[in-house]
């Protein structure tokens, strides 16, 4: 077996500098959930269910399919740098009031999701945010709270 | 009081920052990382098994069947389901040892070097060769369980039928498809004995399956859950297998194990629902009364007893559907296969059924020239009428009104002369089915009492409530019912309630979260203990009848400030009017049922032959709603699943095997294809549960698949009856009767 080295690997994770020592290969995932973040969830390993949706510079990704090596000087946003417990921002106050979370293993990365939406679109109609949630599954709730959920929180974004 | 989290949900926070902590967000010092040796093949003898390749083999614990302390099985209804194979295998993927590492690439790397000597025996790949007896896995006929349901006498009708209708329905495997994995911890030292940590939804089922295999007491024995990402039934009995497992390896190593399944590991190798086969034969006479009903329902239950009985237990029981009929025969059988055992899945046998029976109504109605509607309607059960079992129904059930509430909301009449003339042009075939059935609620006939279910809810030296109860919040909402449930009944604020995480050293023995009870039995028994507790404290004149939360909160510190505790106790007991022949199956099957009726609108592409549901109307019956925004979750999450269930998701196998455990190709609905739903709740009676609260969670399952090819056949005249129903299916078919009608 081929010796693989650590890498020396330098990025900015929820606003502040981290450096790891890492395999190249390692999943952005699993460095992530060993560095005690553990909101970011696996649900299939393979860039299917988007339970581990994070974004990277801004453009929402599966880090469960990303090489530790690709995030060199990047900017990673997990479900933690949101808001915490006290202070849940307009897309997760909608969820709690209408549903949009039930088991809640689909929820940091569908959170993600939709606030990567807001963020480009303020006024979405229910088609624009069954695109940008496709990349997401949620076995629970069939989605239709999840959309209502979205489209309180454009809403109350509104003055 | 405060307003500010009533109705939502209790750990709803939690969840939305990813706080919450599922089992493998937990970490032990000096953890271990264990996986499963399994079967290669599908049936066969165990002869050696060697390490080989250059690897540690001393650093790694390795755990076979004779590591087991007690019994090697997993205790459940039978206890025939080895923990791990000593000898015989008998299904692919059967575990056969476990091994665990420190380091989890080289536990990924070492499992390639394991080799496995296996005698290959033939095996029993499906219902066919097994009703065949190809080969005898069990007894001396492979049937795990049969029963005969019989009412009047159906032999004396078919002489005096105007109409006699034959049919067969099939249904396929189907997986839940929780998102997250299954997953346990499990940690053991002598003093404490076992303690496991994991995903689940029956910790005490866990707890009595880990006693013997262990020989341990039940003090020494610990089940604790973790937050849970979804079940679905899925994580109802095989979690039991897979505590098993980790705890093996945490007694012979000595140090904490964890075993978390990869996607394709757990899709592989769980539990999933059985599929089915049905045959119908009715009566009817030229008015479209049902005269007769012979139904004749398997179920392959694969190669363990598992909980199989009880599922084809309930797919009798809901065979008959909601209609009245004086004569009926419904026999019914579990069969042993060398498949991976199938197990509890939302619905537990009756979606099979249901199916069936639901697309028989249509064929009928179209035999005899009457419409979907009428034929329903003129054979709907109402008060007075008994089922198949004689349970008398004292419901005043008007199942007419539900489908009209559902044709209403669907535009049924409407929408039908307009697709009929949308559908003489183009390629597009659009049409409307229903599907009108019930769903019993809670444990099957004399269930609940042998559960006999305790809960307790407690006062704390704060002045807050505890509840106690081993039901787990697996999404459905549990934490927040409970939580309204016994605030209402004490008058105070939900905010001085919290919900007790279920671990068997803390909380008694609720019953398993199955069966739609949860709210309806275990929420009823918190109410009333609930209720005792706030009387105990106007009895001992701690507490004026009227009350304020303070005053409530401030009662409760004097009484345990003089009295050392608060801990009100309440335990299930079967009301006197329920009676059940276990034997006969006879009497009342439930305490009582959830009713619906389901619509469905499709438009059928004739060109990719694919389907696609437009719109889902969603109207039932299911007493008092507690929490409107959890209650319509559940519904429209059954619905999404049991869209999935009719026309996206096949499980494929070979030899045994199923190959597409992936969720790139077996496929569940995604946002881009579900349908608006429309779900209304008609409130009519309060007969049972807590203020009225009936069963719901496995009723939305029930109705789509059924609905869904109703609406296939009239949109574009095939008559399809068997679920998953794919594109190439419909090809096939539409093929076939094109190539008939030319010749």
């Amino acid at each position: 077996m081929q010796k693989v080295n650590k890498i020396n690997l330098h990025c900015t994770i929820n606003g502040s500098k981290k450096n790891f020592q890492c395999y190249p290969m390692a999943r952005l995932l699993d460095v992530l959930r060993e560095n005690n973040l553990t909101g970011t969830k696996e649900g299939c390993g393979e860039g299917e269910c988007g339970s581990c949706s994070v974004l990277v510079n801004g453009d929402i990704v599966n880090s469960c399919l990303i090489p530790i090596v690709q995030m060199q000087n990047k900017e990673i946003k997990t479900i933690e740098g949101l808001t915490n417990e006290q202070t849940l921002n307009k897309i997760q106050l909608a969820f709690l009031k209408y549903g949009g979370t039930q088991c809640g293993i689909c929820t940091p990365g569908m959170i993600i999701a939709a606030c990567k939406l807001l963020e480009k679109n303020q006024n979405p109609t229910l088609q624009d945010i069954k695109t940008a949630l496709a990349g997401n599954l949620c076995r629970c709730t069939g989605y239709s709270k999840i959309f209502a959920s979205v489209l309180a929180a454009c809403q109350e974004q509104r003055p | 009081m405060t307003k500010k989290t009533a109705n939502l949900r209790k750990e709803g926070r939690a969840k939305l920052t990813g706080r919450a902590l599922y089992i493998d967000d937990m970490h032990l010092p000096d953890m271990l990382h264990g996986a499963t040796i399994r079967s290669p093949i599908q049936r066969g003898l165990l002869k050696n098994m060697q390490f080989q390749g250059d690897l540690p083999w001393h650093e790694f614990t390795i755990v076979t069947a004779l590591d087991i302390p007690g019994q090697n099985f997993i205790s459940m209804i039978e206890n025939d389901w080895p923990a791990l194979v000593e000898k015989k295998i008998n299904h692919h993927g059967e575990p056969i040892a476990l091994i665990a590492h420190r380091d989890k690439y080289l536990l990924a790397r070492a499992l390639k070097f394991i080799h496995l000597e296996i005698q290959v025996l033939n095996p029993v790949k499906d219902l066919d060769e097994s009703l065949k007896k190809k080969e005898i896995l069990y007894g001396d006929d492979n049937i795990f369980k049969s029963y005969l349901i019989n009412k009047g006498d159906i032999d004396q009708v078919w002489q005096q039928a105007d109409y006699i209708i034959e049919e067969t329905y099939n249904t396929g495997a189907q997986e839940q498809l929780y998102i997250e994995p299954n997953g346990m911890i499990a940690k053991y030292s002598e003093d404490r004995g076992i303690t496991v940590w994991g995903s689940m939804q029956c910790p005490y089922y866990i707890h009595r399956a880990l006693m013997p295999l262990f020989n341990l007491p039940a003090e020494k024995v610990r089940i604790i859950q973790t937050e849970t990402g979804g079940g679905f039934g899925g994580k109802e009995e095989f979690p039991s297998i897979l505590a098993a497992h980790a705890a093996l390896l945490a007694m012979k190593s000595g140090r904490p194990v964890k075993m978390i399944y990869s996607r394709a590991e757990d899709m592989a190798n769980t539990t999933k629902r059985h599929p089915s086969q049905t045959h119908h034969k009715t009566a009817v006479n030229k008015e479209g009364k049902i005269l007769a009903l012979d139904i004749d329902f398997v179920l392959d239950a694969g190669a363990y007893a598992t909980l199989s009985s009880v599922v084809l237990s309930r797919a009798a029981l809901h065979a008959a559907g909601p209609y009245a009929c004086d004569n009926i025969r419904i026999k019914a059988r579990a069969l042993a296969s060398n498949n991976n055992p199938y197990g509890a899945f939302r619905g537990f046998g009756a979606p099979q059924s249901i199916f069936a029976l639901e697309r028989h109504l249509n064929k009928i109605a179209k035999a005899i020239g009457k419409t979907p509607t009428e034929i329903r309607r003129l054979n709907f059960i109402k008060k007075g009428d008994s089922t198949a079992t004689n349970q008398i129904i004292h419901e005043d059930i008007d199942f007419n009104h539900l489908l009209d509430l559902a044709m209403e909301k669907s535009h049924y009449k409407k929408k039908l002369l307009e697709f009929k003339e949308y559908n003489k042009s183009g390629f597009i075939k659009k049409g409307l089915g229903i599907a009108t059935f019930m769903h019993g609620a809670g444990f099957t006939g004399a269930g609940e009492k042998y559960l006999a279910s305790v809960t307790t809810v407690q006062g704390t030296p704060a002045g807050t409530i505890e509840v106690l109860a081993s039901s787990t919040e697996i999404g459905q909402g549990k934490n927040t019912i409970f939580s309204k449930i016994v605030s209402d009944a004490l008058n105070i604020s939900e905010d001085f309630v919290c919900i007790v995480n279920p671990d068997t050293h803390l909380v008694p023995d609720s019953g398993p979260t199955v069966a739609s009870r949860t709210t309806m039995v275990v929420g009823k028994l918190l109410q009333s203990a609930a209720t005792a507790l706030k009387e105990t404290l106007i009895a001992g004149q701690k507490l004026k009848p009227k009350y304020t939360g303070q005053e409530f909160s401030q009662a409760i510190k004097n009484y345990i400030h003089e009295f050392g505790a608060l801990k009100s106790t309440t335990q299930y007991k079967q009301p006197n009017n329920i009676t059940w022949d276990e034997k006969n199956y006879q009497g009342d099957a439930y305490v009582t049922f959830a009713w619906a009726a389901y619509i469905a609108e499709v438009s059928v592409n004739t060109l990719t032959y694919a389907t696609k549901v437009d719109r889902f109307t969603a109207v039932q019956e299911v007493g008092h709603v507690i929490n409107k925004t959890l209650a319509e979750g559940q519904i429209e999450g059954g619905i999404a699943q049991g869209i999935g269930y009719a026309l996206y998701e096949k499980v494929l196998y070979k030899d045994g095997a199923m190959i597409n455990n992936q969720m790139t190709n077996y496929i569940m609905p995604t946002a881009q294809d579900l349908p608006q739903m429309a779900v209304h709740f008609a409130e009519d009676h309060k007969d049972y549960g807590p203020n009225g609260a009936k069963g719901i969670g496995e009723l939305p399952i029930d109705g789509p698949a059924p609905a869904i090819l109703n609406a296939i056949e009239n949109a574009s005249g095939m008559a399809m009856n068997f679920i998953p129903m794919l594109p190439e299916d419909l090809m096939v078919a539409m093929e076939e009767q094109e190539r008939n009608a030319k010749s």
